[in-house]
């Protein structure tokens, strides 16, 4: 079923790439960063060549983490060749569609079984507009730094995901009552011996949500090799860490997955973040599983320090939140005194990128920008960072400057 | 051992055939032999250049510390000490 050689580029990719001189890429590669990120990055940074991708800002190789510019986060809707790319562990097989299984068993299933992806198709299919977003997107840029992958704004996309209710393919193998927890494998493992397995464990309640999916399709595409081909778990609402690529074992539980991937790593100190979603069975006294992502915007028309003409100048977005909805966006040019609310674009689904934009009058000199967005619930960003050691849930608004 | 000196092996051949491949040069000094023989058989060394300059001598020794521990990397105690003495001299602040 899985052949465990890792995937060879297609000529094509390594050929473009080969025509820009080194010295030229890694310039290219350091003015995509993201204003902050530790300094060290700059030193050794491509864009780097994935085969079936845009150059990607290449943070590391292997195992591959690589970050989308700004640039292509302009649109809702992220083309799955600009979608950036997140493993923890360096031994990824090239799984073939032919051949594939999803076993599903545990202690909660009534009858253990296997899934085909022609049966997973066969199933009722929906489609979900949901943002994808690494739990530590913009751990970068936190003050002080946190050890990890130092991800800029880019650890993040938003794509149509196609394919079967996690409640459905649960409901074939019969799930019991005293079902608390459902895990994830994917194929893809660790390269010792003793270093843990990627496993990820979400609450009942979250798996039998009709908005959790298994996917075999991105933006009407196969899902690309490195997003996850052939199906992944998707969990709109809640960080990309719960959404198992290349998923090979669903675990329905009776009792707290206990691997490492659960506790110590994917945690946040309890109280200091306004989450709902509460993933009580591995809540302990301090910290707590990582679950919704908060409300969130981007600035991606414009880079801070970006050279403008004097005059109208139309700053544009994204924002985002947990899955409650943005309510609004508002833009401040006097460090957030006063506030102007943004025009919101086409509403692609509660879980989805929200496009915004505001048009500014901009004099000579320079102009700060700051950006807020607004749920539906009432939650706000933040002016100042909540830090935590891991570096998750940067919500800090952003202040940037165009110079005219 | 000897797993991971195989799977690193067959990682350096699938690397020659990735175009893709990152070149980190390590700033020279003692202990780089070791950072380069035992960190690379799990990922590349740029996690290195990536996490500096931020981190102080304890942070290193941190880091070094949750690799074996919590990642399960087999680096006998000389090898961990090299290593975390390398990462505060030459990426430390």
């Amino acid at each position: 079923m899985i052949s465990r050689r890792h995937l060879l580029q297609s000529a094509g990719a390594a050929g473009a790439a080969a025509l820009l001189p080194a010295l030229a890429r890694a310039q290219s590669a350091a003015s995509m960063l993201s204003p902050g990120v530790p300094d060290g990055i700059a030193s050794y940074v491509t864009m780097g060549r994935l085969p079936g991708k845009q150059p990607l800002i290449q943070l590391a190789d292997r195992p591959p983490n690589y970050e989308s510019p700004l640039e292509y986060l302009r649109t809702p809707i992220t083309p799955n060749d600009k979608f950036f790319v997140r493993y923890h562990l360096s031994d990824i097989p090239e799984v073939k569609a032919e051949g594939y299984k999803i076993k599903i068993d545990g202690d909660g299933a009534n009858t253990p079984m296997e899934l085909t992806l022609d049966d997973l198709k066969k199933m009722p299919a929906v489609e979900i507009a949901a943002v994808n977003q690494c739990s530590g997107n913009r751990r970068g840029l936190s003050n002080p730094h946190v050890p990890g992958v130092e991800w800029g704004y880019g650890a993040m996309g938003c794509a149509r995901w196609k394919g079967a209710r996690l409640k459905d393919v649960l409901a074939k193998a019969g799930v019991k009552k005293e079902t608390v927890e459902v895990a994830f494998n994917g194929a893809d493992g660790p390269v010792a011996e003793k270093t843990p397995d990627f496993i990820k464990s979400i609450p009942a309640w979250k798996a039998m949500d009709e908005n959790t999916i298994i996917a075999y399709e991105m933006n009407g595409q196969p899902l690309p090799h490195f997003n996850g081909f052939p199906a992944r778990v998707v969990v709109p609402g809640w960080t990309g860490t719960y959404w198992m690529k290349h998923l090979v074992h669903i675990d329905v539980r009776t009792t707290p997955q206990g691997g490492f991937w659960m506790k110590p790593a994917y945690r946040i100190p309890v109280g200091i973040f306004p989450i709902r979603d509460r993933f009580l069975t591995q809540e302990d006294a301090t910290s707590t599983p990582i679950t919704e992502i908060v409300v969130n915007s981007l600035i991606t028309s414009h880079r801070d320090g970006a050279k403008v003409k004097a005059g109208k100048v139309t700053l544009a977005g994204m924002a985002w939140d947990g899955g409650y909805g943005i309510s609004r966006v508002e833009v401040s040019t006097d460090g957030g005194k006063t506030w102007s609310a943004a025009k919101l674009g086409e509403d692609l689904g509660k879980y989805a990128l929200r496009a915004w934009s505001f048009d500014l009058s901009v004099k000579r000199g320079k102009t700060s920008v700051m950006v807020n967005a607004t749920n539906v619930i009432g939650q706000t960003q933040v002016s100042k960072l909540l830090f935590n050691g891991a570096g998750y849930h940067n919500n800090v608004m952003q202040n940037i400057t165009l110079n005219a | 051992m000897r797993t991971i000196v195989i799977a690193f092996a067959a990682a350096l051949l699938a690397g020659t055939a990735f175009a893709d491949e990152q070149v980190i040069k390590l700033k020279p000094g003692p202990g780089l032999d070791k950072v380069e023989g035992n960190c690379q058989a799990c990922h590349t060394l740029a996690y290195i250049p990536m996490n500096s300059v931020y981190m102080n001598a304890a942070g290193w020794s941190a880091e070094v510390t949750k690799m074996i521990k919590a990642y399960g990397a087999p680096v006998d105690d000389a090898d961990a000490k090299a290593i975390a003495e390398y990462l505060a001299k030459n990426y430390g602040s």
